[in-house]
């Protein structure tokens, strides 16, 4: 596909990553691989409807304001995607090791940059620090829209918030607290107070959500 | 409290937070010597929390005894008596916690509130070998992706709204199935899905590593009301459906903490289409696959008893007054000083 052999960059969990060329420019093809523990209509369905429906979000994405690769070629019948390269570092890898205030801009940032996507519509769906690139200019690229969808709905904002929070918690549990909610600083300058106060409140109550039986049933 | 000797001896544990009464014993290093459980059955629907923890009150003096028969061991020689404390079912964490209390203060032995959560991955580890895994620990009442992280297990999916087992049960409920002692819903749906043929679809609900099973259960009980599908089929589309979506958040999980071990643990662990697919992605990854042994895959005592050893081990212990039972303990919220 590319125009020199593509070397495999990162063993995903539901795509592999290629480094490759597409006319002179760095890419990156990511390609879903079957996966034969599940039955191949459901695989089918999953891999197919990821591969087209992840460009698509990109580019939304794009024209909402929100840096991301740019799409090359999209090959439904080999669910693979041709894309920019983008040059820079996993937000992941550096939240830990750079200053307070430094730690708490770039979080600003990505508020501002999750505010810019619900304003439209767009759920990014997997809102971790991996899925953030940092590159030298300082502007922050996302990246993995596989599990996306389009919705005006205040419940799907939610748990987009809901995600980003529980990234937080699980991968930078020393600054959870300080980075969600410079998270929200940032959304809120996009969306405003009100809008932002609804959506904390879904993310509230997304939480309290059953996960253990007792409370469930005290609801019902 | 008196000590008996500077090296613990053997650790009672007591679980009682669901439909299960249980009474495990261990020794220091992890020997199981006893492992009694008293299953309740309800006669229709769900686990009734008031009558489960009144089948609790009833069968514990039986199964405290048939542990120390098995054990051979006696009351005064235990260390330390360990309890689910959370999460759970009020009522049937009351009881258990009242019998723990009173026996710790009768022995005049340390009181260890165990969490649930903690005791289904530390049992699966001791059983398996595994040091450092993703684990994904499924139930009636969880669903959860952990991975131990600085002094703790960091939750990195779970469910949304209703459990994995929950929803497996509630659709056999619905389909007029009936479980009994040894023989749970999801081992009755299992048995029905292999000779499922066709894959009926319905919705995949994955939500970066967390996944949400209640869209999934409306969906499929719809479809069984239509009875346009034969139950076989149904069965095995859930399955597949509901063991997918837990499959790709831990596989998710396993590709961000580079771990080199999966566990499986918890009551559907048991379930042998589950362990495939698990394992399938254990392998695909150049990690180990672990499942914890079927009789330490249901809420157990044993796991209660090792996981309070564990904790006494280090300096770990309740005091009487503040071992109120936490109905929402989640499990990124205990220390676990014995993990390295």
């Amino acid at each position: 596909m590319g125009e020199v052999k593509p070397y495999l960059m990162k063993k995903g969990a539901e795509a592999n990553l290629y480094l490759t060329r597409w006319h002179g420019k760095k890419a990156v093809i990511k390609k879903r691989l079957p996966k034969k523990y599940r039955p191949t209509q459901l695989d089918e369905r999953i891999r197919v409807y990821r591969t087209i429906h992840e460009p698509q979000l990109m580019s939304e994405a794009k024209k909402a304001g929100v840096p991301t690769p740019t799409i090359f070629l999209v090959d439904v019948n080999e669910t693979a995607i041709i894309m920019e390269f983008i040059e820079g570092t996993q937000v992941k890898l550096l939240l830990s090791d750079i200053t307070r205030s430094k730690r708490e801009n770039i979080c600003v940032k990505i508020g501002e940059l999750i505010g810019k996507l619900h304003e439209k519509g767009i759920i990014h769906g997997d809102l971790t620090t991996s899925n953030m690139i940092l590159n030298r200019e300082g502007k922050i690229y996302f990246v993995d829209f596989g599990l996306g969808e389009k919705t005006m709905e205040l419940e799907a904002m939610g748990v987009d918030l809901h995600l980003m929070k529980r990234a937080l918690q699980s991968t930078h549990f020393r600054f959870t607290e300080e980075c969600f909610n410079a998270v929200i600083e940032g959304y809120s300058k996009v969306l405003g107070k009100e809008k932002t106060e609804s959506v904390l409140e879904k993310v509230r109550e997304i939480a309290r959500r059953g996960r253990y039986v007792a409370e469930r049933r005290e609801k019902a | 409290m008196k000590r008996k000797s500077a090296e613990p001896k053997y650790c009672l544990g007591i679980e009682s937070t669901a439909d299960d009464f249980s009474v495990g014993i261990s020794t220091s290093n992890g020997e199981i010597l006893a492992n009694v459980i008293s299953a309740y059955v309800p006669e229709e629907g769900g686990i009734h929390p008031r009558e489960a923890a009144r089948h609790h009150a009833e069968k514990a003096s039986q199964v405290l005894g048939e542990a120390f028969r098995r054990a051979e061991i006696k009351a005064k020689d235990l260390s330390a008596i360990a309890f689910s404390q959370g999460p759970g079912l009020g009522p049937c964490l009351r009881t258990g916690a009242t019998i723990a209390r009173a026996l710790a203060h009768y022995l005049r032995v340390p009181l260890v509130g165990v969490n649930h959560c903690v005791a289904h991955i530390e049992i699966g580890k001791l059983e398996t070998g595994a040091r450092d895994p993703v684990t994904l620990y499924v139930s009636g009442g969880n669903t959860i992706v952990a991975a131990f992280d600085s002094g703790r297990y960091r939750v990195f999916g779970e469910t949304l709204d209703i459990a994995l087992g929950n929803c497996i049960d509630v659709f056999a409920r619905e389909a007029g199935l009936r479980q009994k002692a040894g023989m749970p819903f999801g081992a009755v749906v299992e048995k029905i899905a292999v000779k499922g043929e066709k894959l009926v679809p319905l919705p995949y609900t994955v939500k970066g590593m967390d996944a949400s099973f209640s869209g999934l259960l409306t969906a499929a009980v719809n479809l069984l009301k239509s009875k346009e599908y034969r139950l076989e089929d149904l069965c095995y589309s859930l399955q597949e459906t509901a063991f997918s979506m837990v499959t790709e958040i831990t596989e998710r999980a396993l590709a961000h903490t580079e771990k080199r071990e999966v566990l499986l643990t918890g009551g559907v662990a048991a379930n042998k289409r589950l362990q495939f697919m698990v394992k399938a992605i254990a392998e695909e990854h150049n990690a180990r696959f672990c499942v914890v042994p079927s009789e330490y895959a249901v809420d157990n005592g044993a796991m209660i008893a090792w996981t309070g050893m564990l904790a006494y081990k280090h300096g770990i212990s309740t005091p009487i007054e503040e071992s109120f039972v936490k109905l929402r303990w989640r499990l990124e919220e205990v220390d676990v000083p014995w993990v390295k």
